[in-house]
């Protein structure tokens, strides 16, 4: 059998949260390879080991390391707690090391841990002896202040895990540590990217799309599902919820001055995500909104959006460059699917110059001649819901 | 549904539907291979070549077979390219991406890129493009039907006028918008390689070819089995070409391009009276007789799709500023197309009726009046 070790943060060992953030982020793992046969998942000394058939343990790492909470992990070769099966996987992985990186060749440590105390060999002995081996049959030097190679020895009650590969996992808090919040999504850059990060903070997340048809195509709603499937993958979105909106847009657009309309849809869009996040159990809102990006998105216009909402509204990019942004959404998959050319409604119908500094009095103004909390409930309730 | 996209796809003939799924099978062979079995599909394909060439008056050794129109322009610039000793090129700035990016791939290994704007009426000049030609010129490309505006460009002319001056130039036809509305004399019409596609004209998608002048030289684009007489390697897809060949013989046995020309005129009779506010995108160009570009001022092209669309009017857009996403068309940047203005493609095809034109002149006029109150000032977009 494979294993994969994977280790979370220390600062969270301590405190009254440990058992409560460890059973989280062991079901988070559970979730994750889900589906791979014999796969198990346990929390032995400290850490979140997954078993499963050697042939899985790409595909196990891969999903492993969309779990947010995760600091790092290695793929792993389980063996009997001796010394003789520990030393031959240690030189085995020492030898597919330096076959995958020669610079590897410079300098190497063994980093031994023991959980087991009742195991004969104290850390630092095991080190010894292993790194002796290692450094004969190899002829690579020890360094044990600045080593190329980090070869580690886990020993456990039932296993000994041996590795040579520690790979950086996507840090931040399990995902539903934080409770749960609504992911305004639309077809852009941005939203994915805010709902990733909302995630990585251990918020769990059922996403909200605006579908506005004829305004917009059948590709701009699938280019959205294929975004909130790929959120999926990092357990960030649990369902997508897809409104229509274009009779409630065209009415908002009637009640007010053009240059208003951003504000107006935008306003009118917090209402319905309440009531969705009411059915859903979110008490938060999450957006991509981001200050200054476009010229509707103004400290004074924001204030007057968020103030139709009653929940918190999170906006986890707000401070982000677009370049930031970018080169995040390229990096956690989302980048390729939101620049294809398939616009969503708050792109299309933006005014030559919309309000930079809108005002609550005049929005009011405008929505006095709408029942908002009519239009707010159609829409919620004609929104259908896509598991994801 | 009323399609009028054809210029984007066509839909597969009854009888090119029937003939791809007997090939595939009946024609499970190699055509390689050297039992009867490989003889039964060289045999198919060698007819499918005939009957494909055929289309363009050319001669069955005479055409290349490939994946479809954007291999063949391919293989007729970078391949022509590639077999000369001149490093200059002449396009027009309104061909297909399929030319167009292909050029500038060779612009950028050091070739020097010659672009023949077009005038406001959507044609290129003969001369403009001929006073471009030196004697270093190693391909010149132009198409026979643009394929957002449907407009003819003169490559008999320019076809003349490069023989005139002595030119040793590769002469490239785009021709996937004309073949199957225009006849096509593949000789007569001078060029040294031809592109045409099978989807275009009622055949299976996967599928197009290059006539290539006896004589003419081109590199191929990759090598391995030197199929279709070295040019084009990799064995080929004979249920595809079978059906081409199908698709072709319709074709050239409908002699269509009367029937939709009069069907495109009454399109475009409708729509100026349905939408007052609607007018030709270009004017005073010879043109297809297939395609009816439409400018609708102050409009984004999108949403008016969309809403065709919910009322069963499948069409495409043109705009020069469609998205902010999608980015300008450069066919119509290049004619100084307003770019706060839609521009719509109907595109018609033999199967076009009169009932269906009629419905799709009416849903535009509804499509309108819809998109137009939300787009009141939403212009000037970014």
């Amino acid at each position: 059998m494979a294993a994969i070790l994977c280790r979370f943060g220390e600062i969270f060992l301590k405190g009254g949260n440990r058992g409560r953030f460890e059973r989280a982020l062991a079901d988070n793992v559970r979730t994750a390879v889900g589906g791979l046969p014999d796969a198990r998942v346990s929390t032995p000394h400290g850490r979140v080991l997954v078993t499963l058939r050697d042939a899985d343990l790409e595909e196990g790492c891969d999903r492993v390391g969309r779990v947010f909470g995760l600091v790092s992990y290695s793929p792993t070769i389980t063996v009997p707690t001796e010394m003789a099966a520990i030393t031959a996987a240690a030189l085995a992985g020492a030898r597919a090391a330096l076959a995958r990186d020669p610079a590897c060749a410079r300098s190497f440590r063994i980093e031994a841990r023991r959980s087991d105390k009742r195991f004969p060999l104290s850390s630092p002995e095991i080190g010894r002896e292993v790194g002796g081996r290692i450094a004969q049959a190899t002829g690579v030097p020890v360094d044990l202040e600045n080593p190329a190679l980090t070869i580690g020895v886990e020993i456990g009650l039932e296993a000994a895990y041996v590795y040579s590969e520690t790979r950086p996992g996507p840090g931040g808090l399990p995902v539903g540590i934080s409770g749960r919040g609504l992911l305004l999504l639309s077809g852009g850059i941005d939203s994915p990217v805010a709902g990733w990060l909302a995630a990585k903070r251990g918020l769990a997340l059922d996403a909200l799309y605006f579908h506005s048809p004829p305004f917009v195509g059948e590709k701009s709603r699938d280019k959205v599902v294929a975004l909130a499937r790929e959120l999926a993958r990092w357990q960030a979105v649990r369902s997508l919820h897809v409104a229509p909106f274009t009779d409630c847009q065209k009415r908002v657009r009637e009640a007010g001055p053009a240059e208003l309309a951003v504000v107006l849809y935008r306003r009118m869009m917090m209402r319905v995500a309440d009531l969705v996040a009411e059915r859903v159990g979110a008490s938060s809102l999450v957006t991509g909104e981001n200050l200054g990006q476009v010229a509707s998105q103004t400290v004074p216009n924001m204030t007057v959006i968020e103030q139709a909402a009653r929940r918190l509204v999170l906006r986890p990019l707000v401070t982000y460059d677009k370049m930031e942004t970018t080169a995040l959404a390229r990096r956690i998959g989302t980048f390729d699917t939101s620049a294809l050319p398939y616009d969503d409604c708050c792109s299309l119908f933006v005014p030559a110059h919309p309000a930079t500094a809108a005002r609550l009095v005049d929005a009011e103004r405008a929505e006095q001649r709408l029942d908002v909390a009519a239009e707010a409930a159609a829409v919620a309730g004609a929104a259908e819901e896509i598991r994801l | 549904m009323v399609y009028l996209d054809n210029a984007a796809s066509t839909l597969p003939a009854p009888e090119v539907r029937e003939a791809l799924a007997r090939a595939l099978l009946e024609l499970p062979a190699n055509p390689a291979s050297a039992h009867g079995a490989g003889a039964a599909a060289a045999r198919a394909l060698e007819t499918a070549r005939a009957e494909v060439a055929g289309l363009l008056r050319g001669g069955p050794a005479e055409l290349v077979f490939t994946s479809g129109g954007t291999e063949a322009d391919a293989l007729g610039v970078l391949g022509a390219a590639g077999a000369a000793r001149g490093r200059h090129l002449v396009v027009t700035a309104i061909e297909h991406p399929a030319v167009l990016r292909n050029a500038e791939r060779l612009a950028a290994r050091g070739f020097t890129l010659t672009v023949v704007p077009p005038s406001g009426s959507g044609c290129v000049s003969a001369e403009r493009v001929l006073a471009a030609v030196g004697p270093e010129t190693a391909v010149v490309a132009v198409m026979l039907v643009n394929n957002e505006l449907g407009t003819v460009q003169p490559v008999a002319e320019i076809a003349r006028g490069l023989r005139a001056a002595g030119r040793k130039a590769h002469l490239h036809v785009d021709a996937v918008q004309a073949a199957g509305v225009l006849p096509i004399d593949a000789r007569a019409l001078g060029a040294d390689s031809i592109a045409i596609s099978a989807h275009k004209l009622h055949g299976p998608k996967g599928a197009g070819a290059l006539w290539v002048r006896p004589g003419a030289r081109l590199d191929p684009l990759w090598d391995g089995g030197r199929q279709e007489r070295g040019h084009r390697s990799g064995t080929e897809n004979v249920p595809a070409f079978v059906a081409f060949g199908r698709a072709a013989v319709l074709c050239r046995a409908g002699q269509a391009g009367e029937a939709i020309a009069a069907r495109r005129d009454e399109l475009e009779a409708r729509v100026w009276e349905a939408v007052p506010q609607a007018r030709p995108t270009v004017a005073g160009s010879p043109r297809a007789p297939h395609i009816a570009s439409v400018l609708l001022p102050d409009l984004p092209a999108e949403p008016i799709l969309h809403a065709l669309e919910a009322r069963g009017v499948f069409a495409s857009a043109g705009s020069a500023c469609a998205s902010r996403t999608r980015g300008p068309s450069h066919v119509l940047a290049a004619l100084g197309i307003d770019d706060r203005a839609a521009v719509l493609r109907f595109s018609l095809s033999r199967l076009t009726t009169s009932d269906e034109v009629a419905a799709a002149a009416t849903a535009l006029r509804e499509a309108v009046e819809e998109i137009r109150p939300m787009a009141r000032q939403a212009r000037g977009r970014r």
